[in-house]
């Protein structure tokens, strides 16, 4: 089981900002290890994003993102206390769900 | 009269037509949360393809799409992308990098009441055009910018 993301969900006037850091090695498939062997790609496919019971955000992610992957979105009509669910499903069948607050 | 042969032949005819309904999408073998993983349009080497895989054979530039890159990346394995349509009924936001090994980085969907604001971190291999593409009903709108990478973030 991979690491918890971290999930920061915080109002800004009308708006709230939804920051998540997930804990990945995000591999591409390119990369050589010491040895020469090639990594293996092991990367997140699909997150997902849910406030307050309703999807908010559905994305597909490639090898391209970083290592740790850290994601910021903004949505209108959130409000202080609700639950925000963060999921996603790398290219092996990891997974991995948590949850934050807006505060 | 052979029966068997009867109740098998139906039975063929009826899971024809499931088959049929499955790949045309009316039904789903498994109630899957997250759309599927758009596998053409990840797998694609180069940004046509991508977009092509995507639904986007023709996006038009847009001063309404904004696109924060980092004129030069020291290092290519992290490069913030801040990407901010301001084009009424944005529905989805792709981030793709032209000379990336795999064009496409991310796409992300918007609903119930998220705006068309991401931002991420991608990996890029080489100084390469960094483009955002943003779905506003039927169209295609794009922002490009280049990044000079001095140090590549794939391989290694």
């Amino acid at each position: 089981m991979a690491d918890p993301m971290k999930i920061r969900a915080q109002m800004k006037g009308d708006v709230a900002e939804i920051r998540i850091l997930m804990g990945h090695a995000m591999e591409t498939g390119q990369r050589k290890d010491a040895a020469g062997n090639t990594v293996p790609a092991h990367f997140i496919q699909t997150i997902t994003i849910d406030v307050g019971g309703k999807r908010v955000v559905d994305g597909q992610t490639g090898t391209a993102i970083s290592r740790n992957p850290v994601f910021g979105f903004k949505m209108k009509g959130a409000k202080a206390g609700d639950k925000v669910i963060v999921n996603w499903v790398d290219n092996k069948g990891d997974k991995r769900t948590d949850e934050a607050t807006v505060a | 009269m052979n029966t068997t042969r009867r109740t098998v032949l139906r039975g063929a005819t009826a899971s024809g037509v499931l088959a049929g309904l499955i790949a045309a999408g009316a039904l789903r073998p498994t109630l899957v949360l997250a759309a599927d993983w758009n596998k053409a349009a990840f797998d694609a080497k180069d940004t046509s393809t991508a977009l092509k895989g995507l639904g986007a054979g023709t996006a038009a530039e847009s001063k309404d799409l904004i696109l924060k890159v980092p004129d030069i990346a020291e290092n290519g394995a992290v490069v913030p992308v801040d990407v901010t349509s301001n084009i009424p009924n944005t529905s989805s936001i792709a981030i793709l990098v032209d000379k990336n090994p795999t064009a496409l980085s991310a796409m992300f969907s918007f609903a119930n009441g998220a705006l068309p604001d991401v931002s991420a971190r991608i990996k890029m291999g080489q100084t390469s055009l960094v483009k955002a593409v943003a779905k506003a009903g039927d169209k295609f709108y794009v922002a490009q910018k280049e990044v000079k990478v001095t140090v590549g973030g794939c391989g290694g």
